[in-house]
């Protein structure tokens, strides 16, 4: 059944939703694009917010995502919009006002929210990072502060801290992990990136957890499960982030730490695709579905699932998943597919200077590269990388 | 206009860094030679570190594509054009002719 006039409704306004719109138009798809998102701001993008915007270095005009040419594109924004329902055909996004957007194909792509400490709630001077508004709030308070806490040595937590340090802000990180980092690089490259703390004058605790945060208006101390105190003005809270995909429970759509999808975005309902930070992605060489949570991942998913949605073939076979995170003034960039029992050798340059390339082998063949302020030749291994996955059938 | 090197020194697929006032990347694509500032315009990247795709270059960062003949990017994050400059070889050395600010040949 065709609809007179053929609509894609595209729930979420951020790098997934907007890249995704921009493929379906490269297709030539010339039906309306509705883009519904819940946040007031245009789109926007996010890895400054840890890092330069943090730092005060770039302006909210500077991470804007749109530019004049998407005026071309004919979107229909429906920002300020909270979607709370897709109809259970898949062919109707609900919204929070009452209304609804009638469409042909639907696009998921309402990304992933910060994890909160529980109990933390309502106390002044605690943070997650997440969104334009949690990173203007939380550069006033670091504003004003001496002593700051992180919870969470993970990249977001990491780069916080390094971007305090550079705000002149004496730094303690807390992670209950004995290694930070060591999911995505693995234990050994996991410590030489987080012996960039202690280069830059930044505390770091491991293996210890929070027992609770102090303080009765703000928060005045972090107390952890070995009864130390430490003092804090302000703290974050960087521990993960979770799927946004409540709104979807009762639609049909089958999830499973995220929107789960095949290979090409579709999800198992006809007509709707997820994208970016809330998709949980087939991938044929691990094996089972990935939530990619990485910016490059938002950008690329989308033609795929574009072409999905138009019963189009192609692009190829996905390039090796691949992100970056910038601490301290150092460049660190990874590409591939990690798994424990890896193994991994400085191939380039020292990781006490801080200037390296480590290459990780499984079976003898490279499955993933890291790169500390070496991005000339990360690059070379990176697209090596890529014309070594094997073309997906 | 700018010394860069020999041609020799700069064979296909490969680009080099030329300090001026603004530092300009210059490229071999196939015998022809380009050239476009070499600071990224999203951030600090130097684009001759980039990789090089037929006409483009692919950032190294965050991968904005920059098409070397006329600067236009071709997608997030980068969202302005980089200048091109004009490249003469003359006696098997190459050489660049920034652009001024103001857009015409200095
Ligand atoms: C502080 C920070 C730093 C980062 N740094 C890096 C980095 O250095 N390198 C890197 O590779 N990646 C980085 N990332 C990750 C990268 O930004 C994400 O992978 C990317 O933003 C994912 O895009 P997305 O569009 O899928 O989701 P999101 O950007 O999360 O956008 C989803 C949008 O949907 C909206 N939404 C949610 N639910 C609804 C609903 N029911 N109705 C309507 N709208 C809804 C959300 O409010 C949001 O606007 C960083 C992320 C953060 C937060
Ligand atoms: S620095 Fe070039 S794309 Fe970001």
């Amino acid at each position: 059944m065709r609809r007179v006039s053929p609509a894609v409704a595209v729930v979420g306004a951020s790098l997934a939703g907007l890249s995704t719109a921009r493929a379906l138009r490269n297709r030539s798809y010339d039906g309306r694009i509705v883009v519904v998102g819940d946040e007031v701001h245009a789109p926007y993008d996010r890895p400054p917010l840890s890092k330069e915007f943090l730092a005060g270095a770039a302006s909210r005009d500077d991470i804007t995502l749109t530019t004049p040419d998407d005026a071309d594109l004919g979107i229909e924004w429906r920002l300020g919009t909270r979607a709370v329902g897709l109809d259970r055909s898949g062919r109707a996004v609900l919204l929070a006002d009452g209304g609804e957007v009638r469409a042909d194909g639907v696009v998921l792509a309402t990304g992933a929210r910060a994890r909160r400490l529980p109990g933390s709630g309502g106390l002044g001077g605690v943070h997650v990072l997440r969104s334009l508004d949690d990173a203007i709030a939380l550069r006033q308070d670091l504003a004003v502060a001496g002593r700051l806490v992180v919870i969470g040595a993970g990249f977001i937590g990491a780069e916080v801290a390094a971007t305090a340090r550079g705000l002149g802000l004496d730094v303690t990180v807390v992670e209950a992990q004995p290694i930070p980092l060591a999911g995505p690089l693995g234990a050994d490259m996991g410590a030489v990136c987080a012996g960039l703390h202690a280069d830059h004058g930044t505390r770091l605790l491991v293996g210890t957890g929070v027992a609770g945060l102090v303080g009765t208006d703000s928060v005045e101390a972090v107390e952890l499960t070995d009864g130390t105190r430490l003092a804090a003005d302000v703290v974050v809270v960087g521990i993960g982030a979770v799927p946004n995909t409540e709104w979807l429970a009762d639609s049909g759509v089958t999830l499973g730490g995220g929107v789960l999808t095949d290979a090409r975005g579709a999800t198992d309902v006809p007509g709707v695709v997820a994208v970016g930070d809330c998709a949980a992605t087939w991938s044929e060489s691990a094996g089972r579905h990935v939530r990619a949570e990485h910016w490059t991942n938002a950008l690329e998913q989308p033609a795929t699932a574009a072409a999905t949605l138009l019963g189009a073939r192609g692009p190829g076979p996905a390039p090796a998943p691949y992100f970056w995170s910038d601490q301290y003034g150092a460049r660190i960039q990874f590409a591939g597919s990690r798994r424990d029992g890896d193994v991994v050798r400085v191939v380039e340059g020292s990781c006490a200077d801080r200037s390296f390339l480590a290459l990780y082998e499984r079976d003898g063949l490279p499955v993933a590269i890291l790169g500390m302020n070496q991005p000339r030749l990360f690059t070379r291994w990176r697209r090596q990388l890529r014309s070594a996955v094997p073309a997906a059938s | 206009m700018i010394p860069v090197c020999p041609t020799t020194a700069l064979p296909p697929g490969e680009a080099i860094r030329v300090e001026a006032e603004e530092p300009i990347a210059v490229f071999n694509v196939d015998g022809d030679f380009y050239a476009i500032d070499d600071t990224c315009t999203h951030q600090d990247a130097s684009l001759a570190d980039g990789w090089l795709d037929g006409c483009a270059v692919e950032c190294p960062l965050h991968a904005s594509c920059f098409d070397l003949r006329t600067g236009k990017v071709s997608g997030p994050p980068a969202k302005t054009p980089v200048r091109t400059h004009r490249v003469v070889v003359r006696d098997g050395m190459v050489y660049v002719q920034p652009r001024t600010a103001a857009g015409c040949d200095a």
